[in-house]
């Protein structure tokens, strides 16, 4: 018998923890044991992107990682953008762009687009839609999608994303 | 799916790892960054009872300057590769197959050492190893083994690692001077593994070659150097004819099979475009530097 670990990390700037068998992928332990039932789980192999979170200031996909590997981590979800009812910028322009439709893909969406734009400055169309491109939408098509997240990196830098297309 | 259950050892240092590696096998996989390792777990095409996970293992993840050579260690993440000045700079066939890995959020946990033990026939970094002659060190707690690169790929998802023997280091020579380099392939969409893509390096003497080092992937069962084409270009020269002719003979020597994404006979024509392509701009990028 595999015993459970307790893992214990930082998601959304609260220490949460809780009990896990090895074999318990983060996205599940998000899901199932902490309540933060936005993370999606798509296709558990890493293709979709739905589970997308930040780890530790970088994008990774939650459904290739056990949970007993995030212990000590910071985790960011989906549920940390917001600031109680105030929307996060990137979400209020996702709904002014119309970049969503039924929304299961959004949470991945969004994990995706705060780690592209806030990890590099000169931001290219091309460059947007190459990084978008690592999360599946089968409804409501791509080009709201770009340019809500266009429009975040121009919010973030004051330029950029669109004026540099071509370049990419 | 979810994974079947395992033991999961997380070590601190490469002894501690070599050790539990040398307990536990066969029956144990090593873990490196997980991005193909933990879906065909998911899927339970994978179901090792012990799982010794290197993430922890801060003594694997480096890039070093050891002169003519880049010593980067097994669990380099390819994010970090990627934004890596030095392997840019010195090594920009490893940064030019990096960005065609995946997506950013695969990036952001793949390792280069991951990357190349798995030994997956369509990945870009054995390729980019094999036809850059690095070697790969492999340690276990009978000692090193330095492998070089030709001898390393053994078919598909196949190496010849010992079963207690761990992919430590890959030490990558740097790029001579008058040289250029290029990775392209086709996949069917951007970040999907490639339908057939080449890696090439060439170096220039004058109107001459003086060296050239082209390997494909996705185009066998395990990535291969494409010799016919590499004697085409060094009997005909860095010259338009000479690509058509490299072109020809790699699509003839590479050994595809036909599958749900694309049939041989396409690969096997692509392998030949892929080739063209990335002479062509290996040796721009070689006139630049002349």
């Amino acid at each position: 018998m595999i015993e459970n670990q307790t893992v214990s990390f930082t998601v959304n700037g609260t220490v949460r923890s809780g009990e896990a068998e090895p074999r318990m992928l983060l996205a599940d332990f998000l899901r199932d044991r902490l309540q933060l039932t936005g993370t999606h789980v798509g296709c558990e192999h890493g293709v979709c992107g739905a589970c997308t979170v930040i780890c530790n200031g970088e994008a990774v996909r939650s459904c290739l990682m056990f949970a007993v590997q995030a212990d000590g981590a910071e985790i960011r979800t989906i549920e940390g953008l917001a600031d109680g009812a105030e929307m996060h910028p990137l979400q209020k322009l996702f709904s002014e762009h119309r970049a969503l439709q039924c929304g299961f893909c959004t949470p991945g969406m969004l994990m995706t687009a705060i780690d592209l734009v806030h990890s590099n400055p000169n931001l290219t169309s091309d460059d947007v839609r190459t990084g978008m491109s690592a999360a599946l939408c089968r409804c409501t098509g791509y080009e709201g999608i770009v340019n809500a997240v266009e429009a975040y990196a121009r919010q973030v830098y004051g330029r950029g994303a669109g004026e540099g297309e071509g370049n990419g | 799916m979810k994974p079947a259950p395992f033991t999961h050892l997380a070590p601190t240092s490469i002894p501690e790892a070599l050790a539990m590696l040398g307990e536990h096998a066969p029956d144990a996989r090593v873990l490196a960054g997980g991005q193909s390792l933990v879906p065909m777990m998911n899927f339970r095409l994978a179901r090792p009872a012990v799982l010794i996970d290197l993430n922890r293992v801060p003594d694997l993840a480096y890039i070093r300057d050891n002169g003519d050579v880049l010593a980067i260690g097994a669990m380099t993440r390819e994010r970090t590769i990627e934004n890596s000045e030095l392997v840019h700079d010195a090594a920009p066939l490893i940064h030019q197959a990096t960005i065609h890995i995946g997506h950013l959020p695969i990036r952001s946990r793949g390792t280069i050492g991951g990357s190349i033990a798995n030994a997956d026939p369509a990945a870009e970094y054995p390729a980019a190893v094999l036809a850059l002659d690095c070697i790969l060190v492999a340690s276990s707690v009978r000692g090193n083994r330095r492998i070089a690169a030709a001898d390393f790929f053994d078919g598909v998802l196949s190496t010849t690692l010992e079963p207690d023997e761990i992919l430590t280091e890959i030490i990558v020579p740097k790029l001579p001077p008058l040289s250029g380099s290029a990775f392209v392939e086709i996949a069917r969409r951007h970040g999907d593994f490639a339908l057939a893509g080449v890696a090439a390096q060439i170096t220039l003497d004058g109107d001459n070659v003086s060296d050239v080092r082209l390997a494909a992937c996705g185009v066998g069962p395990a990535p291969m150097r494409l010799v016919t084409a590499e004697a085409a270009i060094r009997a005909g020269g860095p010259t338009g004819d000479a690509f058509d002719d490299a072109a020809r003979a790699a699509a003839a020597e590479v050994d595809p099979d036909g599958d749900v994404h694309a049939t041989a006979a396409y690969r096997r024509r692509l392998a030949g475009v892929m080739t063209r392509r990335a002479l062509a701009k290996a040796t721009e990028q070689a006139r630049r530097a002349s």
